[in-house]
C-alpha cells in the first residue's frame, strides 16, 4: 500500500506543477488589506539581484529577474491568503470578499495648499464677525404679481418692466435725465469693484501699487517737505500756477526758487561798507568752521 | 570788481579752513580792513587801502591788485593759486617737510612720495589740505594728503603721500595765468 501511496503521491505532486500556497517568510510581512497592500521588511538576496556575464544574454531568463518574480509571486500570495481569510459570499457564480477599511496613511503626494488670502472685505467681516447671509434665489415682487430672480437671468428684464417710467419729484432736477445717472452709477460701481478685485490680487501677491488719495506720512517726511511740493505742484500747470486758488495763509515754500518758475527769488543783502562785510564773511567762516559736513577734520576744535 | 557773493565766499573759505581753522584771522586783522574781490573769476584778497586806490582805476584796464588766492572753475569749483602761500603758510596746521631730494619733483609739479617725505605733522587725516615746507622751513606750496599720518609709517617708499595742488615753481611755470 504504502508504495501505492508513493507512485499517488508522486503522481499528483507530478499534476500539481502549482507550487504550494503556503509561504515562508523570515519576519512576517505587513499587508493591510483595505489598500491590497503588502510590505516586506525581509532583506533582499543582493547576490541573486547581480547580472552575471553568462547571464545577460538571456534578459528575460536572467537570474535577477527569476528572482523577483519569484519573491513577488511570494508575497502576493501571502496577500491572497489573506484575503481568503475574509468572509466570502458568492454572488453570480463570483467569490466575492468584502475587504475591510483601509489602515495604512498613504502620504499625501502634493504639498497641502495654502489658504487664500483674505480680501480686504472678507478679512474686515472676519474681524467683526459679519457673516454672510444666504439670499433667497427669488423674491416676491408686489408690483408685477410675480417671482423675481435676485440675480442673473430674467432679472434685468424684470427691472426693465417694474422701472419704465421714473417719475421726478425734484423740479430743480428735471433737466437731468435719470435712466442716464443710473447707468453711470452702475458703471462706477463696477469700475470700483474692479480697481478693489485688482487691489486685493497686488495684496495678496505683494505688488506695490501706487497710492491714491491724500498723501499720508510715508509721502512726506515733514511738513517743510510737504509745503515744497505743494509750491511745486502748484507751479506745474501750462500757465505756471498763475490761476491756482491759494489757501488762506497759504506761503511758497522757502529755498526753492531756482527749482520754481516764476518764483522770485529774494535778492542776497548786499553789506553796506566794508566793516559790514567783514562781519558778514568772519559770520560765514565760523559757520563753516562749524559744519563738518564738507570737510573732513578729526582734531578740531571751534574758536570762540 | 565785484564782491563775492554769500555762496562763493562759502566755497573759498571752505578751501581756505581746510588748511587750517586759525585762517579767519586773515579776516580779522588788527593792520586794517580786508576783503575778497573777484574779477574774470578769480578772487583776490585786498586791504581797504588798496581798493580805495584801486577804484581809481578804470576796472578794465585793470589787471590784478592785493593778492590772487585762486580762482573759480568752470565748474563753480574755488582752486587756490600759489600766489596765496604767503598769506596762508603761517596759518597752516597740518604741514609736510619735504627732503632736499624731493624738493625739486614737488616744484616741477609731482606729488609727493613716501621716499621724499622728510617730515609729517602727527594726526594728519587723509585728504587734508597741508601746506608743503622745504627742511629749512622755507614754504613750497599747496597740498592734500594721500594717507594719514598713520598710514604713512608702513607706506611703500613709491607711494604716492601727498598729492601736489600748487608750488612755487607756477612762478615761473604759468606766469601768465596767474596773476
Amino acid at each position: 500500500m504504502d508504495v501505492v501511496n508513493s507512485i499517488l503521491q508522486n503522481d499528483i505532486q507530478k499534476k500539481n506543477t502549482h507550487k504550494s500556497t503556503v509561504v515562508n517568510k523570515d519576519t512576517e510581512i505587513e499587508t493591510d488589506l483595505g489598500t491590497l497592500l503588502a510590505l516586506d521588511y525581509n532583506a533582499l538576496n543582493l547576490k541573486a539581484l547581480k547580472y552575471k556575464a553568462s547571464s545577460i544574454i538571456f534578459i528575460l531568463k536572467s537570474q535577477p529577474e527569476e528572482y523577483l518574480r519569484s519573491l513577488t509571486r511570494d508575497n502576493v500570495q501571502i496577500l491572497i491568503n489573506k484575503i481568503w481569510e475574509l468572509p466570502v459570499e458568492r454572488v453570480d457564480e463570483v467569490i466575492v470578499a468584502k475587504l475591510p477599511k483601509q489602515e495604512f496613511i498613504l502620504p499625501r503626494a502634493r504639498q497641502i495648499p495654502k489658504a487664500r488670502p483674505l480680501t480686504k472685505w472678507q478679512q474686515f467681516a472676519k474681524e467683526k464677525g459679519i457673516k454672510r447671509k444666504n439670499k433667497p434665489k427669488v423674491k416676491w415682487d408686489e408690483e408685477l404679481q410675480k417671482w423675481i430672480p435676485t440675480f442673473g437671468y430674467k432679472r434685468n428684464k424684470a427691472i426693465k418692466q417694474k422701472k419704465w417710467l421714473i417719475e421726478i419729484n425734484n423740479k430743480s432736477k428735471a433737466a437731468e435725465n435719470p435712466i442716464a445717472d443710473a447707468k453711470a452709477a452702475k458703471e462706477e460701481r463696477k469700475s470700483k469693484n474692479e480697481l478693489q478685485r485688482l487691489r486685493n490680487i497686488a495684496k495678496a501677491k505683494n505688488i506695490k501699487i501706487p497710492k491714491v488719495g491724500l498723501p499720508t506720512k510715508e509721502h512726506f517726511a515733514d511738513s517743510q517737505q510737504l509745503s515744497q511740493a505743494m509750491t511745486i505742484a502748484r507751479a506745474s500747470t501750462a500757465s505756471l500756477g498763475k490761476f491756482q486758488n491759494r489757501l488762506p495763509k497759504e506761503k511758497d515754500a522757502k529755498g526753492i526758487a531756482k527749482q520754481v518758475p516764476g518764483m522770485k527769488r529774494k535778492a542776497e543783502e548786499v553789506p553796506r561798507n566794508l566793516q559790514e562785510e567783514k562781519k558778514r564773511n568772519t559770520n560765514l567762516a565760523d559757520n563753516v568752521l562749524k559744519s563738518n559736513t564738507k570737510i573732513l577734520r578729526e582734531d578740531f576744535s571751534v574758536p570762540k | 570788481m565785484k564782491r563775492l557773493t554769500e555762496e562763493k565766499t562759502k566755497l573759498v573759505l571752505e578751501k581756505l579752513t581746510n588748511i587750517g581753522t586759525n585762517v579767519k584771522l586773515l579776516l580779522d586783522r588788527p593792520d586794517g580792513v580786508y576783503c575778497f574781490r573777484e574779477r574774470k573769476g578769480r578772487v583776490y584778497y585786498v586791504s581797504e587801502k588798496i581798493l580805495s586806490l584801486a577804484s581809481v582805476v578804470n576796472p578794465d584796464k585793470l589787471a590784478s591788485i592785493g593778492t590772487c588766492f585762486g580762482k573759480f572753475t568752470k565748474s563753480g569749483k574755488f582752486r587756490l593759486h600759489i600766489t596765496a602761500l604767503y598769506h596762508l603758510a603761517p596759518y597752516a596746521q597740518h604741514k609736510i617737510w619735504v627732503k632736499p631730494s624731493a624738493e625739486q619733483q614737488f616744484i616741477y609739479g609731482h606729488h609727493i612720495s613716501k621716499s621724499g617725505l622728510s617730515r609729517i605733522t602727527e594726526n594728519t587725516p587723509q585728504y587734508q589740505g597741508v601746506v608743503i615746507f622745504s627742511t629749512n622751513n622755507i614754504p613750497l606750496g599747496f597740498g592734500v594728503t594721500a594717507k594719514s599720518t598713520m598710514d604713512c609709517k608702513y607706506a611703500d617708499p613709491m607711494a604716492t603721500i601727498c598729492f601736489h595742488q600748487a608750488d612755487v615753481g607756477e612762478y615761473i611755470r604759468s606766469e601768465d595765468s596767474l596773476i
